[in-house]
Parts: C-alpha cells; sequence; structure tokens
C-alpha cells in the first residue's frame, strides 16, 4: 500500500518533465519531420507532402552537402583523436602524484568553461593565414622563433582547411577528456597494478595489459560525448571561420538555408539528417551502457 | 584517495551537465517557436491560427494615444543613433504615443529575422519593422501577404515624385510600392588611397582594363595583394559589382527579373573578370571582416577595395568611435566601381506596413515620418547614408555623402544582389552557396551552370 503510494508519487513528480520532453523535445521532432517532408519556402508554412525530395536533394548532385559530409568526417576523426590522445596523456602524467596536481587538473579543464564563441574568435586571430609584412598569430611567433617550417595558411589549406578548425575545439575539450580518464585510472585499484609487479610485469605492460583495457570504457563514453558534439558544432565554426563554403558544416548549412533562404522543408531535412547521425552514435551506447546497469 | 576520485568524478558530472546545457541550442531546430508564451501543456502548434492571413481585422480606430512598436536591427552605431535622431522627432510630433524600440542585435539582421518569423508566424508582428527593400522583403513576407501595399501613401506623400523614378520599380510588386525607404547606400563604389597609387605613380583607373593594368603595375611593383577583400558576403558584393559593370545597368536588371539569358556570353565575361581579380586579392580574405579589409586600404597595405559606401563612415568616422578619421581625398577616395560609372547600385533600410498591425494608424504615422525630408535628414547624416529623397539638404552630409547625393539625383538606379534588392532570399542564398563553390576551384563554366540552374529553381527564370 505505502509502497503503491509512493510509486504514484514519484510518477506525479515526473510528470511535468515527462510532458515538457514530450512537447518540446519529441513534439518537435515529430514536427521537423513533418516539415523535412513538406514543400515550405518562405515565410507562410506550407504542409504540402513532397515525400523525400528534400532529402534527394541534399545527396544528388548537391556539391555544398558532399563538403559538409566530408567535413564533419574530418573534423571528428582529428577532434576525438586529438582529445583522446592528449586527455589520456595528461591523464597519465597527473597521476603521477607530482606536486600540484589539483592546479594543473583545474588549469587543463579552464578551457571547458570558455564559450565557443570566445575560444573561435581567438582562435581565429591566432590562425591568420596572412604572409608577409601582415604576418600575425601563431605565424608570427613561429616566425620570430625560427621555426619557419610550422607556418602554415592554416584553415585556408586547400582540402585539409577544416582539420585545423579542430584544433580550438582539441584546445578547449582535451581538459574534459583528461578528466574522465583521470577519474577512470583513480578507479582501477592499486592492488591489480602491485599484482602484476610482483608477477614481474615491466610499467608498460601493466600499462598495454592492465590499464588500458580497465580504461575501455572511458574511451568509449569520451568517443560517444566528443563525437556527438563534433556532429553538432556550429558556434565555434561561425565564430572562427564564418560561413565559408569550404569549411561548411551541415549545422552552418542547416541555419543558412532555412533562416536565410526560407527554405524550411530543407531546413528541417538536414536537422532531421543530424539527429539520425546523433542517434546512430549514441543509441547503441545508451543502449549497451543501460543494459549493464539493469545488471 | 578515495575522497580525491569523488572530487574528479564530481568534477566529471558538473562538466557534462554543463557541457549537456551548451550542447542544448544546435538540438532544438524547430525553427519557428521557442518564444511563444504558451502554457507547457498546450500541445505544441502555436502556428496553427495562422492569424497573419486575416487581412486587416483593424480594430477600434487607434486615437492619439497608444502605442507604436517598430523591429529592426539597428542596435550599435551609426544606426542606433540615427533611429534615436528619429525617435527624437517622433516623441516631439506625437507625444502621447509611446514610441516602443523592439531592436534585436545580431550580425546583419540574421538574428532578428529569426525573430520576426517566430512573431509573425505566432499572428503577433510589430507595426512597422526594418527590412533591406525590394525582394529581400517582397520575396519573404509580400508573397506570404503578410504586407499592405502602399500606394495611397506614395500617392498622398508625392514620393512618386520625389524617389528616383528608377528607384520605384525595384521596390514594388506588382506595380504596388510595399515599403518605404529610409536610407539609401550605394554598393558600386571602389575605395582607393591616393597616396598609395600617387607613390607607385599608378593612375586612377577609369574602366575594367584600366583597373586590372592599375592592379598589375602594383603587383608587379611588390604589393603582394592590391585589391583588399573580406569574408564570403563582401565576396559576393564584389561579384554584383563586376557582373554590373561588365554587362551593363539594362543587361543587369533583364538577369534578375527572369528577361536576362544567363547564359549569355556577356555572364560568362563578368564571371572572368572577377576571376581576373581575384589574382590580386589577399590571401587571408576568407577571414577577414569587411572593417578588415577597408583597413588594409587605409593602411596602404592594398590600394583599392570594393565595398558599399557604409565604408565611409569607417574611414571618416572618429578615432573615439572605433573608425580610422581620416581625410576624405587626402588618405581615403572613391570613385564608382570602374565600368559603372552613371549608375547607382544601391541598397537601403526600409520600413514597411503588415497586415494586422495593432497601431494601424501610428504605424502609418511612422512611415510618413521614414518618407519625410524631416525624417530622412535627421536619420541619415548620423548613420552615414544619404535620403531616398531628392531634396535632402546637402548641407548636413560629410563630403562623400555630397558626392553621392548628387550621383543619386541623375544617376541611373540598379539594385544590390548581397544587400537583398533584385534576388529573393532562396535565390540570394543559393547564389552565395554557388559562389562559395567557384572560389575552391575557380570553374567559370560550372559557376556559370550553376547561376542558370538557380535562377530557374528559386529566381522567376522558372516562372
Amino acid at each position: 500500500m505505502q509502497d503503491r503510494k509512493e510509486k504514484r508519487l514519484a510518477f506525479l513528480m515526473v510528470l511535468p518533465s515527462i510532458i515538457a520532453v514530450g512537447i518540446f523535445v519529441y513534439g518537435f521532432i515529430g514536427w521537423t519531420t513533418r516539415v523535412s517532408f513538406s514543400a515550405w519556402r518562405g515565410m507562410n508554412p506550407d504542409y504540402t507532402f513532397v515525400g523525400f525530395k528534400n532529402y534527394i536533394n541534399l545527396f544528388v548532385n548537391n556539391l555544398r552537402f558532399q563538403i559538409d559530409i566530408k567535413n564533419t568526417l574530418i573534423f571528428t576523426v582529428v577532434f576525438v583523436l586529438g582529445c583522446l590522445i592528449l586527455g589520456l596523456a595528461s591523464a597519465l602524467l597527473l597521476d603521477q602524484g607530482l606536486k600540484g596536481e589539483s592546479f594543473f587538473r583545474s588549469l587543463f579543464i579552464f578551457p571547458m568553461a570558455i564559450s565557443y564563441i570566445v575560444t573561435g574568435v581567438v582562435w581565429r586571430w591566432l590562425m591568420n593565414p596572412a604572409a608577409g609584412s601582415r604576418m600575425s598569430g601563431l605565424n608570427l611567433l613561429f616566425d620570430k622563433l625560427g621555426l619557419d617550417f610550422l607556418i602554415n595558411s592554416w584553415t585556408s589549406t586547400p582540402t585539409w582547411g577544416i582539420a585545423f578548425l579542430a584544433i580550438p575545439a582539441i584546445w578547449q575539450l582535451s581538459g574534459y577528456t583528461m578528466a574522465m580518464y583521470l577519474a577512470g585510472l583513480r578507479a582501477i585499484p592499486d592492488e591489480l597494478r602491485e599484482a602484476a609487479r610482483v608477477d614481474g610485469a615491466s610499467e608498460f605492460n601493466i600499462f598495454r595489459y592492465i590499464i588500458l583495457p580497465l580504461l575501455r570504457p572511458v574511451t568509449l563514453s569520451a568517443m560517444v560525448i566528443l563525437g556527438h558534439m563534433s556532429l553538432k558544432t556550429f558556434d565555434l565554426v561561425i565564430a572562427t571561420v564564418g560561413k565559408q563554403l569550404v569549411l561548411d558544416m551541415p549545422s552552418v548549412h542547416m541555419w543558412q538555408i532555412t533562416f536565410d533562404g526560407l527554405q524550411y522543408g530543407s531546413g528541417a531535412a538536414i536537422s532531421i539528417l543530424l539527429l539520425i547521425f546523433t542517434a546512430v552514435l549514441i543509441i547503441p551506447y545508451l543502449f549497451f551502457s543501460l543494459r549493464k546497469e539493469v545488471k | 584517495m578515495h575522497k580525491r576520485f569523488t572530487f574528479v568524478l564530481a568534477l566529471v558530472l558538473i562538466s557534462s551537465l554543463l557541457l549537456a546545457s551548451c550542447a542544448q541550442p544546435t538540438e532544438a531546430p524547430a525553427p519557428a517557436e521557442p518564444e511563444a508564451p504558451v502554457a507547457t501543456e498546450a500541445p505544441a502548434e502555436p502556428e496553427a491560427p495562422a492569424a497573419t492571413e486575416a487581412p486587416a481585422a483593424t480594430e477600434a480606430p487607434a486615437a492619439e494615444s497608444g502605442q507604436l512598436e517598430v523591429f529592426s536591427w539597428w542596435t550599435g552605431g551609426g544606426e542606433a543613433a540615427g533611429l534615436d535622431a528619429m525617435i527624437a522627432i517622433w516623441n516631439e510630433k506625437y507625444p502621447d504615443i509611446e514610441f516602443v524600440n523592439a531592436a534585436v542585435a545580431g550580425g546583419a539582421g540574421s538574428n532578428a529575422k529569426a525573430v520576426l518569423a517566430t512573431r509573425l508566424s505566432a499572428g503577433d508582428p510589430p507595426d512597422s519593422w526594418q527590412g533591406h527593400a525590394g525582394q529581400e522583403l517582397i520575396g519573404a513576407y509580400v508573397t506570404a501577404g503578410q504586407l499592405e501595399p502602399l500606394d495611397e501613401l506614395y500617392e498622398a506623400n508625392g514620393w512618386y515624385e520625389i524617389f528616383p523614378e528608377t528607384l520605384i520599380p525595384l521596390i514594388s510588386q506588382d506595380g504596388h510600392p510595399y515599403s518605404v525607404p529610409v536610407n539609401i547606400h550605394r554598393a558600386n563604389v571602389l575605395w582607393y588611397n591616393p597616396k598609395v597609387l600617387a607613390e607607385y605613380n599608378v593612375a586612377v583607373p577609369t574602366d575594367f582594363a584600366s583597373f586590372v593594368a592599375a592592379l598589375e603595375a602594383l603587383k608587379a611593383a611588390g604589393m603582394e595583394s592590391p585589391l583588399s577583400l573580406g569574408e564570403a558576403w563582401t565576396e559576393v558584393h564584389m561579384f554584383e559589382t563586376i557582373l554590373l559593370a561588365t554587362v551593363g545597368a539594362d543587361a543587369y536588371n533583364a538577369l534578375w527579373a527572369g528577361t536576362g539569358d544567363w547564359a549569355a556570353p556577356e555572364v560568362t565575361q563578368a564571371i572572368e573578370n572577377v576571376k581576373t581579380l581575384m589574382g590580386y586579392v589577399n590571401t587571408d580574405y576568407a577571414t577577414l571582416s569587411w572593417q578588415d579589409a577597408s583597413k588594409l586600404v587605409a593602411d596602404g597595405d592594398a590600394a583599392f577595395n570594393i565595398m558599399g559606401d557604409w565604408a565611409d563612415g569607417y574611414f571618416y568616422g572618429d578615432v573615439a568611435g572605433g573608425n580610422l578619421g581620416l581625410t576624405p581625398l587626402e588618405e581615403y577616395a572613391w570613385m564608382p566601381v570602374p565600368g559603372t560609372q552613371g549608375v547607382y547600385q544601391f541598397l537601403s533600410d526600409s520600413f514597411v506596413l503588415p497586415v494586422g498591425a495593432k497601431n494601424r494608424d501610428a504605424a502609418i504615422k511612422w512611415l510618413e515620418l521614414c518618407g519625410s525630408k524631416e525624417g530622412q535628414d535627421a536619420f541619415n547624416p548620423v548613420k552615414g547614408s544619404i535620403a531616398a529623397r531628392k531634396d535632402s539638404d546637402k548641407a548636413l552630409y560629410n563630403v562623400y555623402l555630397q558626392s553621392a547625393i548628387d550621383d543619386w539625383a541623375k544617376d541611373v538606379v540598379v539594385g544590390s544582389l548581397a544587400h537583398g534588392v533584385v534576388a529573393n532570399p532562396s535565390w540570394a542564398t543559393q547564389i552565395t552557396t554557388d559562389w562559395g563553390a567557384f572560389v575552391i576551384n575557380f570553374d567559370v563554366a560550372a559557376f556559370q551552370a550553376a547561376l542558370v540552374a538557380s535562377c530557374d529553381a528559386l529566381g522567376p527564370c522558372g516562372d
């Protein structure tokens, strides 16, 4: 009796958020899906059903969307790998019990507190590609230090420019990845390492065969979190490189075609595709981690 | 040890919460709703009661009191100061009607337009709003039946006579004007640094060929980038002026009206010409704002820059206001983009009368003020633009603007692409995209094919 009452109370407590999420998340996903199958262009909603036309237009002969896909792939790979490698390396270093650990820990995490817009503006200056007498930012630093071979045209580099856009993102989020790894490292009981040492394993082998495998869940979580963020990157692109077609991302495309071009149908189609890409990344992860929790 | 782990874990948790909240905005792309003040339970669709279609259910004739809500993206600099000057006149003339300044900040109006779209779809239009005169307004709001034609207002105030004859068709649809231009900017201006030209002994160009010759001479003399350029929209801006210079005013108008031929060899030549110019620009153009690009000319790092005449405000305005404070004709000078002499490629901020305005009478009074000599001469000298009227008081304006006023009265008027006059929003956005593809590989034929295709798909060629 008591139990049932409590259950009902609990249900009533979560009901408002269920309703709010139902309307504002799932309701609007449904509405956006409907728009994505419509011919809506211009200020007045037009729900004339056009089937997959908006989607087909994105995939057939659409140079811009091809650039979006290519850029998203390059950006995601560089960004996620960069964060994982830097995050793991700094976590391992911090885990050596060095002096002032908490200071460095905070230092590495702080960039995350800054908004992408600010990061973007600062890195826009740092990665200025101007040459000759107008050289500035990092290029100027390299020039003064005699590291001429490092001078490059950053995001203006043909084909691979988008990879440089991952640098500010890595700068911002490798600290976060480090914190995740540090938590993972601290969760590994010392007994395991000691037992391995007693068995005569070298430090490298301990790392390779004990630490790394035990960190796998952390790596997976980090990949999912970073991966879905990179799919949705918008503010960083706008602040760092503006609306350049070579450095276009799906979210920027969606914004421009919807609010500048008033092509709501096409914009909604891009949104839904973004949602699907993100879902493909996240749902299996949620599925497995939830199942594990039930166990 | 354990404590420390809990701390790190807590940190991670807090930061993931932060992250989640940072990531939120990009997750909700549903365009319209977010602002609509619906109770959380009410099931979605606040845009359902398409109040926008109900024509002028004019509520009880507003008395001399009440409100006037004017929506704009004028939140800073000369624009905000100009608006304040007009509000001062308003408060003097109509002390009983409260002026509500509903300005939305951000990026040349992108944010404001999104907010406006939300309000319109919720059936809550402001009494008047600012928009770029021409197809940017017409293609969006007139097509959607959201604006009232202003024929009577134009007739009653004599605007048909006092605005240039060639301007009227560019701000009209099917013969009805739909907005009142409060200011006029010119797009086809070539800014140059006379000191640099003198130093390199290069003459001021007179046509496209001599322009290229001047650029070539400067480059040969060691100047890295004689022509300065900025981010995407400034590139499209340069393209439209070169298109005009190459095909001429009549053919240019025909292209936008859908009666011209985008596949014509003249258009090919225009694309070739702009491609030639791209050979003389600064390598970092894609990352510069228009001010950065103008400053290259002021600093002598470049000799020329094609930009609208708001650049004059940046060159001329005082240093304390973040401008350069240069002396006109000595430290900076101007001419129409070579090949466009005698043509005034305009863009304009204008105000409209929405269908279903809550305070329609007040809105009409506001539009009359916008079109009046008093209103325009209050706004424009501060904003750094000229009046749309041909009878403005020249003495109020600076050196550049006086020359622009002279040209405005006698030149042929054509519209700008990058600033919303000649192409509807979908078409203009598509051309910007196609331009972005062009600067990747400079494939002239592909760009022209894309221009032909977009006129068919999104412009008037397909009609």
